[in-house]
């Protein structure tokens, strides 16, 4: 076992286990904590993966900021100390049938397709970056984000034909989304008047 | 176990994702419904950059599961602006207690 | 298997040549925390020596004196021991699982950001091409630690301590990431040793003479990151006066420990990044010296998987280390300084100003910093102040430069190793006349 395999055990145990900690603990802040195992996992394996700027997203909008969020409005929200609200033993039971139902389906579903047969990645050459198998593909990601696409034209000679159109406009769309989303929130958590005052 | 490959990170995929549906489906509370959205959306994460690794998608699929993890975020602050307006007019984060429809 | 151990360093090549690839890279990894967790303890020591001795000049008082001599230079170690003695307290009230784990979480969270600190021209951790974007990344996972310690002790004091750490460490984190971009724009890559190569040369090359914004955004930056490291006059996390001790009260002993290893780390690992991305790094700032010292490096170096395994080379990358640490430890100093000399901000005041004065003062700085080399170019027909050029990267970095092609208008192209330019976004007549390229 190599040492690459042996960190994916690690990070997808960490990430598997730590999300089905989630289900089954009832303590919210509990479940804050072991979705931040989860997740900070799932950076581990985007790194694995050779995604390193998704991984270190995930890390700092993820785990270091939309957690703090949550855990934010666990504490905003909690009516007394260490607040538990207890899932009836029934419904998790059967939550758990179906949840094993649904996983199974997936999991057959996965393993039924011959994966193998898509043509690969590893193929392809490119030229001036290196490959996304070394884990830099950040250089990549901003240009195909300003309407460039490396990994697609590079390899084109001359000026010729059509581009590739890169992430340009749905960049943009998404900052404006964002926008959008901080009034709306500002606007829907703002603290309201009281009546008559 | 030699060679990792796309359907060991897919089984993982897999996992987060129906460990995020059963907890949006058993949680009582709000906020745990919440951390279920975000268990389900990192699975549809690990999908997308496994299949840029492992096959043609390349960049394309990096590039979406940027957009995921920044709507996430998004997502999640909108939702937690309407926690917080759900505890404020009922004194509780239970979406149980959530069954009337005038405000 | 190289994807997440690239080999960057001699230990690696080394090591795989000789016991195989994933030994080899297994150890290497190993090697490399041992050093970085044994700075980790050992800095903490130095800096809380240096805390109290600080302290007690500004105060007129002379600090500790007594073990280890005249300047009490053992005092932290005695208070180590000490500490590791103390009973490990868990209050009936808290949430014994999360209480426990919380320091562990903290203290990792620091460690981490150590991966990708330049400490020298090629001794590094990791060399992540994210290295910037990694270290704030996981710098802001310290906070989390923090919250689940104010909220596990089952003290309204610590949940308040806790409370106030979010909300300040949260709004902080935006104007650290957008004041660490400046220079980041001026360098075109998020590469911490590319980054300090860039600034070798005479000490007018740094970040921090290299323009207006660029100087502005490194005070900008320290301000910001003394907050996000909760140090005063923003360290209303743990006020005493207000909070008996924040979101630590509840603990003792060697966990209460991990707490402050990790902020005096911490306060080391925001000085490393000031000190990597505007005061040039391992780099004395004084032309013939560095070029005399590093030019050996340089030659085999400039692409380090070869490896450079002489014993001079190791020699010159310690007086580097040493420049390196000479300039945190400095900024580290000015932290304890400010600390003693300043009087405390209320949290409103702290909040007010990060929100309404230093996050608008970076978003300016980042624009400015944008538009400048543009500016300059139709002033004074070059897009550097100074004349002369920071160290070339090579083929490396692809350019991002306005050209044309015939008559249409080629806002970005690309450069490829081979020089060949690839056009990207094409624009109809509208020429542009500036070119903002760094050669």
């Amino acid at each position: 076992m190599s040492g690459a395999n042996f960190l994916f055990w690690v990070y997808a145990l960490a990430a598997g286990g730590s999300a089905i900690a989630v289900v089954l603990t009832q303590n919210v802040v509990r479940m804050a904590f072991w979705l931040i195992v989860s997740l900070g996992s799932t950076a581990g394996l985007f790194f694995l993966l050779g995604a390193d700027f998704v991984g270190a997203a995930q890390l700092l909008v993820y785990v270091g900021g939309t957690l703090v969020l949550l855990i934010f409005g666990v504490m905003l929200t909690a009516s007394g100390p260490f607040i538990n609200m207890k899932t009836n033993p029934g419904e998790l039971v059967l939550a758990g049938v179906v949840g094993c139902a649904l996983l199974g389906v997936i999991l057959s579903t996965t393993g039924a397709v011959a994966w193998d047969a898509l043509p690969s990645s590893q193929h392809q050459q490119k030229l001036g970056f290196n490959p996304p198998e070394d884990g830099s593909t950040l250089r990549p990601l901003g240009m195909s984000f300003i309407g460039l696409r490396p990994d697609k034209d590079l390899d084109r000679k001359g000026t010729s034909g059509q581009l590739s159109t890169g992430y340009l406009l749905p960049f943009e769309i998404v900052s404006v989304h964002l926008l959008v989303v901080l009034v709306g929130a500002a606007y829907l958590a703002r603290a309201k008047r009281r009546q008559g005052s | 176990m030699e060679g990792v490959g796309l359907t060991e990170y897919l089984v993982v995929a897999g996992i987060l994702f129906v460990s995020g549906v059963v907890c949006m489906a058993t949680k009582r509370n709000a906020i745990g419904v919440l951390m279920g959205v975000e268990l389900v959306l990192n699975g549809a994460n690990v999908n997308f950059v496994a299949f840029s690794r492992y096959t043609k998608l390349g960049l394309d699929g990096q590039v979406i599961s940027l957009f995921v993890i920044v709507l996430a975020a998004a997502e999640a602050a909108v939702a937690l602006a309407i926690a917080l307006n759900f505890y404020n007019n009922h004194l509780t984060i239970d979406v149980d207690r959530g069954d009337e429809l005038k405000g | 298997m190289p994807a997440l151990f690239a080999a960057d360093s001699s230990i690696a090549k080394f090591l795989s040549d000789h016991i195989g690839e994933t030994w080899g890279y297994g150890l290497t990894a190993l090697i490399h925390a041992v050093l970085i967790i044994h700075f980790f303890a050992v800095a903490p020591l130095f800096y809380i020596w240096l805390e109290r001795k600080v302290a007690g000049r500004i105060q007129d008082r002379l600090g500790p004196t007594r073990v280890g001599g005249k300047f009490g230079w053992l005092q932290t170690l005695a208070d180590g021991i000490k500490l590791i003695q103390k009973e490990d307290l868990c209050p009936g009230a808290a949430d014994r699982f999360l209480f426990r784990l919380s320091p562990y979480l903290v203290f990792v969270a620091s460690f981490g950001a150590f991966l990708t600190l330049p400490w020298s021209d090629g001794w590094i951790a990791q060399n992540l091409d994210i290295g910037v974007f990694f270290m704030l990344a996981v710098m802001s996972l310290e906070v989390i630690g923090v919250v689940f310690a104010g909220y596990s002790s089952g003290s309204k004091w610590a949940l308040f301590g806790g409370m106030r750490e979010a909300a300040q460490v949260v709004s902080y984190e935006i104007p650290m990431a957008i004041c660490a971009l400046v220079p980041v724009i001026v360098a075109g890559t998020l590469n911490m040793v590319d980054i300090g190569r860039m600034q070798s040369g005479w000490f007018t090359n740094w970040f921090v003479l290299h323009d207006p914004f660029c100087c502005l955004a490194f005070f900008v930056y320290f301000t910001v990151a003394t907050a996000s490291v909760k140090r005063a006059p923003f360290d209303l996390a743990e006020a005493e006066s207000e909070l008996v001790a924040g979101f630590h009260t509840e603990y003792s002993g060697i966990r209460w420990s991990y707490f402050f290893m990790a902020e005096y780390a911490s306060m080391f690992a925001v000085s490393g990044i000031a000190t990597a991305l505007f005061l040039g790094g391992w780099y004395t700032g004084i032309a013939p010296i560095d070029e005399g010292l590093f030019a050996s490096i340089r030659e085999v170096g400039g692409s380090p998987a070869e490896g450079v395994t002489t014993l001079g080379s190791y020699v010159v990358n310690l007086i580097g280390m040493t420049i390196f640490l000479v300039k945190g430890s400095a900024l580290v100093f000015f932290q304890i300084w400010i600390r003693w000399t300043l009087p405390r901000l209320r949290i409103d005041q702290v909040m007010t100003t990060c929100l309404k004065y230093l996050l608008p003062i970076s978003c300016f700085l980042l624009v400015g910093v944008s538009v400048w080399p543009l500016l300059l170019n139709s002033c004074i027909g070059r897009t550097t102040l100074v004349p002369g050029e920071a160290a070339a990267l090579g083929n490396k970095v692809p350019r991002v430069a306005p050209t044309t092609t015939g008559r249409k208008t080629v806002a970005i192209s690309l450069t490829n190793d081979h020089g060949e330019t690839i056009p990207g976004i094409l624009f109809d007549p509208v020429p542009i006349t500036a070119t903002a390229e760094r050669e």
